[in-house]
């Protein structure tokens, strides 16, 4: 089997344009999937049945479908409502975030939830409110119990972000599917793309890690 | 300063409570004893409302705590609670642990937080830990923190759920030793154990609960030697 390496080299510009890509919408689900995932988790966990409802079936929906349905739903039918003609980076961010909300939600809610109920009562006991309580007792607690399953799903999304190539949002497996289409070469892109995302992935598997034993020991 | 009406709690269709009425003066120290499954320590969890109150009032220092417009965490300020597990606060530092509610509930300054919390922690001879993690302490050094974490807010009323249950038999003399000097400070409390000696030395009154309610009162002396009730006989000749 011949390699070709300069098909590798000939696209190596639209690669590293995908891998900044990928990083952005990656970066964007995480950020935006940690602020709506922290208040679907709190929303879940509300002792209203009426309230909790929503929040239930939002995790439901969108831990229950496939994301590439979401993508695709999300592009062809949601985006367009409100941006003509739909911009496929907005769509990949909107569901990547979305989907990622759903996956945050749960990693907060169990969190919270193995923090022992001694805690809230002695906290509430001292007369703080339960906003006190939470911000002051339970999350500091809660976060580093979080910080290995939240590095799952980042890895997950950020292989995840791959889908949207499916939408042309010019990411890295884009530029992957355009190099195969071009050279109607299937080893050299893919490798290459595999191989980009082994180096993110890994790179974030190290960070977490870094970030869980800079936690213990504080 | 505590005033309990007709007070009944259920779980769902087990009552626990069933109808207690109780009358707390300042400076008393009550000892509620009882068979486990008798409902002390949801009658203790019932004053600062950690349970729900399912029936009856319960009034402290002057404020009916079943009342919706009261705001309880008012009322907690001046109600320190004292856990069977210590419940201290495990990323905290001991020091941290005495001054966090007082600085972010009361607004005290974090300097005079921490020398009130110094002196408390010296009361309880924990002085030289004040840097140290709850993980590195002892059960009865934990416990004591738990004490002086209560006191930092200045409560009118202490109340004790099984302080000295989940310690190992050498460390419950430190800690009764602790709650003694409190008692002979004047201040109130209520306290739930299974410490008779400490009952017939400290309390002022001795309550024997059964079967969710409270049935027979006395003077420690009293009750411990001429229990009046079947079931207050039958328990003592248990445990003493």
């Amino acid at each position: 089997m011949d390699f070709r390496t300069d098909i590798i080299v000939d696209y190596m510009p639209f690669f590293i344009k995908g891998t900044l890509l990928t990083l952005g919408l990656s970066l964007a689900g995480i950020f935006i999937g940690l602020i709506l995932g922290l208040i679907i988790g709190l929303g879940k966990m509300s002792t209203n049945a009426w309230i909790r409802f929503p929040f239930v079936w939002y995790v439901n929906i969108f831990r229950g479908t496939p994301l590439l349905v979401q993508i695709l739903l999300i592009h062809f039918g949601v985006v367009p409502l409100f941006m003509s003609p739909s911009n496929p980076i907005v769509s990949a961010i909107i569901a990547l975030s979305l989907n990622a909300a759903a996956y945050i939600a749960e990693i907060f809610r169990a969190g919270i939830q193995s923090i022992d109920k001694g805690q809230m009562e002695a906290a509430r006991s001292l007369g703080m409110s339960h906003i006190q309580a939470m911000k002051l007792v339970i999350l500091p607690q809660a976060v580093k119990r979080m910080i290995p399953p939240l590095g799952n799903e980042f890895i997950v999304l950020l292989k995840d972000s791959s889908l949207a190539a499916i939408i042309a949002a010019p990411e890295l497996m884009y530029w992957g599917r355009a190099a195969q289409g071009q050279y109607i070469r299937v080893w050299e892109p893919y490798i290459t793309v595999a191989v980009i995302y082994l180096m993110l992935t890994l790179s974030l598997t190290y960070l977490m890690n870094y970030i869980e034993r800079r936690m213990k020991t504080e | 300063m505590i005033s309990v009406k007709h007070l009944k709690k259920s779980f769902g269709d087990n009552e626990v409570l069933k109808d207690i009425s109780l009358d707390v003066k300042p400076q008393e120290v009550v000892v509620v004893i009882g068979p486990s499954g008798s409902g002390k320590s949801t009658f203790i969890r019932c004053l600062n409302l950690l349970e729900s109150v399912t029936g009856g009032h319960v009034y402290v220092t002057g404020k009916d705590l079943t009342d919706k417009k009261t705001n309880i965490n008012e009322i907690r300020k001046n109600v320190g609670m004292v856990f069977q597990h210590f419940n201290l606060f495990p990323h905290k530092t001991i020091l941290e642990n005495v001054t966090l509610a007082p600085i972010n509930v009361k607004g005290v300054k974090k300097q005079e937080a921490e020398q009130k919390a110094l002196a408390l922690l010296k009361k309880v001879g924990l002085a030289e830990k004040a840097s140290a993690y709850p993980d590195s302490l002892s059960g009865g050094q934990k416990q004591r923190v738990a004490i002086a974490r209560a006191l930092a807010m200045e409560p009118k009323i202490m109340l004790f759920d099984e302080p000295t249950s989940a310690l190992d038999p050498e460390m419950v003399g430190e800690v009764l030793e602790v709650m003694k000097q409190l008692a002979k400070d004047g201040m109130t409390m209520i306290v739930v154990t299974h410490e008779m000696g400490f009952a017939r030395e400290v309390g002022d009154r001795v309550i024997f609960m059964d079967n969710g309610y409270i049935m027979e009162e006395n003077e420690p002396a009293a009750l411990f030697s001429n229990p009046q009730h079947e079931r207050t006989k039958a328990f003592l000749s248990k445990v003493l």
